[in-house]
């Protein structure tokens, strides 16, 4: 076949498609592509006339949520931001474009005051239901009223709980006052989608409304039918008043197995792979694998160790630090975790517009590490455990049983922390019982967990930094670590309340600097999700600022 | 027959009751519960979580929660999902057809090739035949289901491209032809451990009747000795093979957990795997009340049938 002219001709433009792809979706990542740009690549042209073909995607749980308000997870975000539309969308490189509405607001567009508590929205007057009905302000109205409706099983409350005397000016404008400045809410918004009034407005109960089972919205798909236990099958929606749909037919497909996951993605059963991904030990064959497209992207998800900070052990900074120089981070990642993660030093991911990239870098050093510990006063005893005051250099370690990655790592810095005169014990939970009160309520020493610190792309970190936000000292949040810092607490409360980027960027790097400089948490690595398509899919690129890889799949096409 | 069921009846009610509160108490007692999953979710505070809990009337005493809950069901009403918000019969019967259709078929080849293999192995006992299908039963079993399933797909998927590599059928096809393609894997995977335990159960039993007297009084009036073998020694080493077939009827309907994921089949089994995970209660309460009626009526038609074929048993 090689003498054939048309074959190799195939041949070659498909392997430049392929690397322009590739290029494509890991700057994507890092938030090179400009969002105008987006779904709009070199190949623009061959892209279908109408909607042709059927993309699958693979997920590793059931989507099983329909209406995107209700209690959710994950996966349940690929069918709402294919079937329903929000205010405004984050792009990969952070930027928050316009969706329903026709501007994000500001304080310089006169969107938002002055004083930060009045917003008004301008919507776009060509947006139509599935059903055919127009999407007007009352929609958005009725949406951020449900969602605080104290009968409704919303998924989260945060920012809409601030909302007050929401007005309907006209059917293209609403305005409403905020009970405090509170400027995360534009990316909360981005993840907030909204819901037909004319529907769900005349249902006595909204948790039990048949919408729930087939939802209707604004978005590049309408929803067709979900078999339960295997896939939700959505259609393209010709009148969708965005970019595409180029694709007539999307599958989200519910394969219970990561193992066969990648099985069926080799065998071709499905087009694309979804959350989880591929597992990174097989990462090495995947990129192999004749006609697929495999690529690396950087996930939001931070891979730490919590410290409890008001463990004994864990108190004194000069511990924090000799710990994390005990760490040999490279180690870690390349033997362990197949040099795939990214060392980070701060809890923003490495996408963020608002990533500190200057953070003092970690090294690995066991003597500087005994040092730290010797100055501090430290003394090793007879069982060549460090104690000082009664307290001896001893913690036990958790994380989610069965994570084999982890359970490797733990024995990895037990024997290295051995090393400084600190005896670490290793005691694992099921995710259900480790993440349930032990967590909440900080009963651990420590924990290795991977978090997700930002909402949306918004740099606000009160929830988890905050010293109003410990749970087992009275407070509302996820500050787990039990971290208390004066300084973060007032940088924190001013950056919520500012508007203007350029000084939320000094904010939220200065709370960089501290926590970096105070370890409540040891960063290990940014974690990169293995991702792979077929050959011959265009228009995938990866957006670590929603928890999807279908959050465009309108400008996704097959050619 | 009636004082006979009506004893029955009686019994299964308690057995239920007890069956549903040890159920209901040991999975309300595994730590963590429904909420645990979003404790990592960036934007769930714990005010939202404990609002959450409070509508799904989890923040109630847990003897509470089971009387409202019994109290339900005896009026029909198995509760709704945790996970879709369907009640809990709906979401059974969109995964029971996958269940039958799977358990179904392989029940059928299982049981079909088992008692042959049984007999067979009884009848030339210490055969070559005897001996092969000793040890392949016995490799059977100790191999587990997933890795029959996983060398299946590799074997006949990736490398031959005969088979699918799972799925219960193809997207946009869903004809007959179709699921009978995607059905012939997962129904071999599952029946090989069934055909080993069928037909050692069939051997055994065979072997019992196989030299007691009537079947020498058989012999020796003269009859043909497959006469023999069907009427008298099959016939009567099949009855305990009712009993055996009556405890199958759970697990036709429970589903086979392993072989439902290896093969991304949606039944019933997977259901139950999810809804412990995401500790979904009343999906999984409701299939373990199922299940513990189906094995009541199971026993019970097992019994009915036995004395309507042996005329030895009579039902008072």
């Amino acid at each position: 076949m090689n003498d054939d002219p048309t074959t190799m001709n195939d041949d070659t433009t498909s392997l430049s498609r392929r690397n322009t792809m590739k290029w494509m979706t890991l700057t994507g990542g890092v938030g090179i592509v400009a969002p105008h740009l987006l779904g709009r690549p070199a190949h623009a042209q061959k892209r279908p006339e109408k909607p042709t073909g059927r993309i699958v995607v693979g997920l590793s749980q059931e989507p099983t949520v329909l209406n995107p308000l209700m209690l959710k997870i994950e996966v349940d975000d690929g069918v709402h931001f294919s079937v329903f539309d929000a205010l405004f969308r984050v792009m990969p490189d952070g930027k928050v474009v316009p969706n329903l509405a026709t501007e994000v607001p500001s304080q310089t567009n006169g969107g938002i005051s002055a004083d930060g508590l009045n917003w008004r929205i301008k919507l776009r007057d060509d947006v139509k239901w599935h059903d055919g009905k127009p999407f007007t302000a009352e929609d958005v109205k009725f949406t951020l009223e449900l969602i605080v409706n104290p009968k409704f099983k919303a998924w989260r409350t945060a920012g809409h709980s601030l909302v007050r005397d929401i007005t309907v000016v006209s059917p293209t404008e609403i305005t409403w006052r905020m009970e405090r400045p509170f400027s995360p809410y534009i990316a909360f918004l981005s993840e907030t989608f909204m819901v037909p009034k004319h529907i769900l407005g005349g249902e006595a109960d909204p948790n039990a409304a048949p919408f729930n089972q087939s939802p209707i919205g604004t978005g590049a798909f309408r929803f067709v039918r979900r078999v339960a236990g295997d896939h939700i099958e959505l259609a393209a929606n010709p009148g969708y008043f965005g970019e595409g749909p180029f694709i007539n037919q999307l599958i989200f497909k519910y394969i219970p197995d990561l193992t066969v996951l990648y099985t069926q993605f080799k065998s071709g059963d499905i087009d694309l792979v979804g959350r989880q991904y591929i597992t990174p030990d097989n990462y090495a064959e995947a990129k192999k694998l004749p006609a697929r497209v495999i690529t690396l992207d950087l996930s939001p998800s931070i891979e730490t160790i919590f410290l409890n900070q008001e463990k004994p052990q864990f108190k004194e900074l000069a511990v924090r630090q000799a710990l994390y120089a005990a760490i040999d981070k490279s180690a870690i990642i390349d033997a362990l975790y197949y040099g795939l993660p990214k060392p980070t030093e701060s809890f923003m991911p490495q996408q963020s517009a608002y990533y500190h990239k200057n953070l003092p870098k970690q090294s690995f050093n066991i003597q500087a590490a005994n040092k730290l510990l010797d100055d501090a006063g430290w003394k090793r005893g007879a069982d060549g455990i460090r104690a000082k005051d009664g307290v001896r250099l001893e913690f036990t370690n958790s994380t989610t049983a069965g994570n084999h990655l982890r359970e490797q790592m733990q024995q990895f810095l037990q024997q290295t922390f051995a090393g400084i005169g600190v005896k670490m014990n290793i005691s694992n939970l099921p995710a259900a019982v480790i993440w349930g009160e032990f967590w909440a309520k900080s009963q651990f020493d420590s924990v290795v967990v991977g978090i997700v610190f930002l909402i949306g792309n918004d740099p606000d970190v009160t929830n988890r930094f905050h010293s109003t936000a410990i749970v087992a000292q009275g407070g509302r949040g996820s500050n787990n670590s039990q971290f208390k810092n004066a300084e973060v607490d007032q940088l924190l409360e001013r950056g919520t309340r500012s508007f203007d980027p350029a000084e939320r960027q000094k904010i939220y790097a200065r709370i960089q600097e501290i926590v970096r400089e105070q370890l409540p948490f040891l960063p290990l690595f940014s974690e990169q999700s293995v991702r792979g398509y077929k050959q011959g899919i265009h228009g995938v690129v990866a957006n670590g600022n929603t928890r999807t890889e279908a959050w465009q799949a309108a400008t996704w096409y097959r050619a | 027959m009636s004082r006979f069921l009506l004893n029955r009846l009686w019994q299964s009610i308690v057995l239920l009751v007890l069956v549903s509160i040890i159920g209901f108490f040991v999975l309300n007692l595994i730590p963590g519960g429904p909420m645990a999953q979003y404790a990592l979710d960036p934007g769930m505070t714990q005010d939202d979580i404990d609002r959450l809990k409070a509508q799904m009337g989890l923040d109630r005493p847990l003897w509470q929660q089971y009387l409202d809950w019994a109290w339900r069901l005896l009026q029909g009403d198995w509760g709704k999902s945790f996970r879709d918000g369907v009640p809990v019969l709906d979401v059974i019967g969109r995964h029971l057809f996958a269940t039958l259709l799977l358990m179904g078929t392989s029940t059928a080849i299982s049981m079909a090739l088992g008692t042959w293999v049984g007999i067979l192995g009884a009848t030339r006992r210490y055969s070559v035949f005897d001996y092969a299908a000793t040890i392949g039963a016995m490799v059977a079993l100790s191999i587990p289901t997933f890795w029959f399933g996983l060398v299946g797909i590799y074997l006949f998927s990736l490398k031959l491209g005969w088979l699918p590599a799972g799925n219960m059928y193809t997207i946009g096809d869903q004809s007959v032809l179709d699921y009978l393609h995607h059905l012939i894997l997962p129904s071999l995977v599952l029946s090989l451990v069934h055909v080993a335990s069928w037909s050692r159960f069939m051997r055994t039993a065979t072997l019992d009747v196989i030299n007691q007297d009537f079947v020498k009084t058989a012999r020796a009036k003269g009859l043909r000795e497959s006469r023999v073998l069907m009427k008298h020694v099959v016939g009567n080493a099949l009855l305990p093979m009712i009993t055996l077939a009556g405890m199958q009827l759970p697990t036709l309907l429970g589903g086979a957990l392993v072989t439902e994921t290896v093969f991304t089949w949606p039944g019933m089994g997977r259901l139950f795997l999810d809804s412990l995970g995401y500790s979904d209660y009343p999906v999984v309460m409701g299939l373990l009340m199922l299940s513990a009626i189906l094995t009541i009526i199971g026993n019970l038609m097992a019994d009915i049938v036995t004395a309507m074929v042996d005329p030895r048993i009579r039902l008072a």
